[in-house]
């Protein structure tokens, strides 16, 4: 293969992948049976569906912090545990899981801190970053210092610490109000915007998965299929902002979305849900 | 998007010990009274029963024996708290080598498991006859060691524990950042165990000076509060005695609140979920 003949290659490509959890007495729980998905270099992927239903399973997978029984992943051509040893991705979580005895800063230091990144580079990289999430008046508190909004923010600073083409997100805005949840999403489309990366997100709110989304995975639970996947065709993400949350096109594909996970058409067409 | 501007509201300064000077006093005054209070009681019963010194002398006459014979009660203080803190510093180091050993070891864990429980129930302070004969009568080191023995079985099973309290979502972030075992160790394992290896200090710094003192009702030099204590009572100085009990309770505290104090700095960064 010359690179001159390379196809356009996926930034991620699931396929046929199922995990299969044991369970006592030789009982098992199937969390994802044969999925299958790809996700271009620089699109937005919602993965979105109730609770069981394998979303948050699939990125782990995806990410390498798990392997499925059956299927094979692959991370820009790479196997999935390469593309994690390479760090080819960033990943941030529905905790923050910032280090509490770190600031801000020695925080979104760390992942450069474990590969070996020089003193100076680091403190620039992450000045950069302190500023790209706005917080720069924080940079030397502690987590414990601030709020969860703000946790979340370092958290997703960390995850670009190393300018990943790939971000995983496990519902990173979950444990957030509405109001602060409505500007993380705001922030983070600017954020996408700047790093043309390519995002898989995990969400349990369909609002924040049209909002964010060129493409909104819908799955279903016992066993963790893809049930549908809707294109959302409301524009460039990056040109995206707070007037889409009152466009028609947007509660339009709101409520698509709602039909498809529910299975059959709903009733309020034009309720927005409130998460 | 300039988000930032309406959620830079200050953080709240993170609720610290730090108390106002009245404070103190509404904290420290009624304990204080408390003990005057029985100090009193106490004095009183001894003169108004007319209770034999030997059965329990007042607190004024230990009090005179104390300040009467302060520099004897220092220098014992002196010679049981230097074994004390010679077995603290030397159990909770080996004692935090080897849970780390039995955090990293699957192996070693299990074969430690029983050893460390046989020690945490056999009466350590028992060893120390047998200590003496191994080191010699005249040498302190048995009591060192006594008090070491005592000291390792709670700073390693504390150390084990924190050792084992990293949060799943530290140990995925190390696995996504391919961190090596030592790195994860470092980074997240050692500073997520350390506020539990100073609860371990804290236990320990008491029984460190127990141990030590109880040693030399066993044998050896002479000097230590231990040896001071019996051989005032033998000597019917019931009030010299109980003034050298009053100096190993000093002793215990000096330990004890160091201990605290150490554990306090160090653990308010903790992990509190």
């Amino acid at each position: 293969m010359t690179t001159a003949a390379l196809p356009v290659q996926h930034a991620v490509q699931v396929n046929a992948v199922s995990r299969v959890f044991a369970g006592r007495k030789g009982a098992s729980v199937t969390a994802l049976d044969a999925v299958s998905l790809t996700v271009a270099p620089g699109e937005f992927v919602s993965l979105i569906g109730p609770s069981g239903c394998g979303k948050s399973t699939l990125l782990r997978l995806i990410a390498d912090l798990d392997t499925p029984t059956d299927g094979s992943i692959e991370v820009f051509g790479k196997s999935a545990r390469q593309a994690r040893i390479d760090q080819d991705y960033g990943i941030a979580f529905q905790q923050a899981g910032l280090l509490p005895w770190r600031t801000v800063t020695g925080n979104i230091e760390l992942p450069l801190e474990l590969h070996g990144t020089g003193k100076a580079a680091r403190r620039e990289r992450a000045a950069e970053l302190i500023e790209l999430v706005g917080l720069t008046d924080f940079a030397g508190h502690y987590p414990d210092q601030l709020s969860g909004g703000m946790q979340q923010r370092v958290a997703i600073a960390r995850s670009l610490a190393e300018s990943p083409s790939l971000l995983l997100m496990d519902e990173p805005f979950g444990a957030l109000d509405e109001m602060t949840r409505e500007r993380m999403q705001n922030e983070l489309v600017r954020i996408c915007a700047e790093t043309s990366a390519a995002v898989v997100f995990v969400t349990h709110s369909i609002p924040e998965a049209v909002f964010l989304s060129n493409r909104v995975v819908v799955m279903s639970p016992r066993p963790g299929r893809i049930r549908d996947v809707l294109s959302v065709n409301l524009g460039r993400v990056s040109d995206r902002g707070e007037n889409l949350r009152e466009d028609e096109g947007f509660f339009h594909s709101v409520s698509q979305v709602r039909e498809l996970l529910h299975g059959s058409a709903s009733t309020g067409a034009r309720g927005v849900e409130t998460r | 998007m300039s988000a930032g501007a309406s959620t830079r509201v200050a953080a709240p300064a993170p609720a610290g010990p730090a108390r106002s000077g009245s404070g103190l006093v509404r904290t420290a005054l009624p304990p204080v009274l408390l003990g005057l209070v029985a100090i009193l009681l106490w004095q009183g019963a001894v003169t108004v029963l007319a209770i034999k010194p030997f059965i329990l002398p007042g607190p004024f006459a230990i009090g005179e024996q104390f300040t009467a014979n302060l520099q004897n009660v220092l220098n014992g203080m002196a010679v049981t708290g230097r074994n004390a803190l010679i077995g603290l510093v030397l159990g909770a180091i080996v004692g935090v080598l080897l849970a780390i050993l039995s955090a990293l070891v699957r192996v070693f864990d299990e074969m430690a498991a029983p050893v460390v429980a046989a020690f945490a129930v056999v009466p350590i302070v028992a060893l120390a006859p047998v200590l003496y004969t191994m080191f010699g009568a005249n040498a302190e080191t048995a009591r060192q060691l006594v008090a070491a023995l005592a000291v390792f079985v709670p700073v390693y099973f504390n150390t084990l524990k924190g050792l084992r309290m990293v949060r799943p979502v530290h140990r995925d972030l190390m696995r996504s950042y391919a961190a090596s075992n030592w790195q994860a160790t470092k980074t997240v394992t050692l500073p997520t165990a350390v506020p539990f290896v100073f609860t371990g200090l804290r236990i320990a710094s008491s029984l460190a000076v127990i141990s030590a003192l109880i040693a030399e009702y066993f044998g050896g030099p002479v000097g230590g509060l231990g040896k001071s204590i019996t051989s005032a009572a033998s000597s019917s100085n019931y009030g010299l005695a109980w003034a050298y009990v009053l100096g190993s309770i000093i002793l215990g505290l000096l330990l004890y609140c160091a201990a605290l104090g150490l554990e306090k700095l160090v653990s308010r960064r903790a992990p509190t979920a």
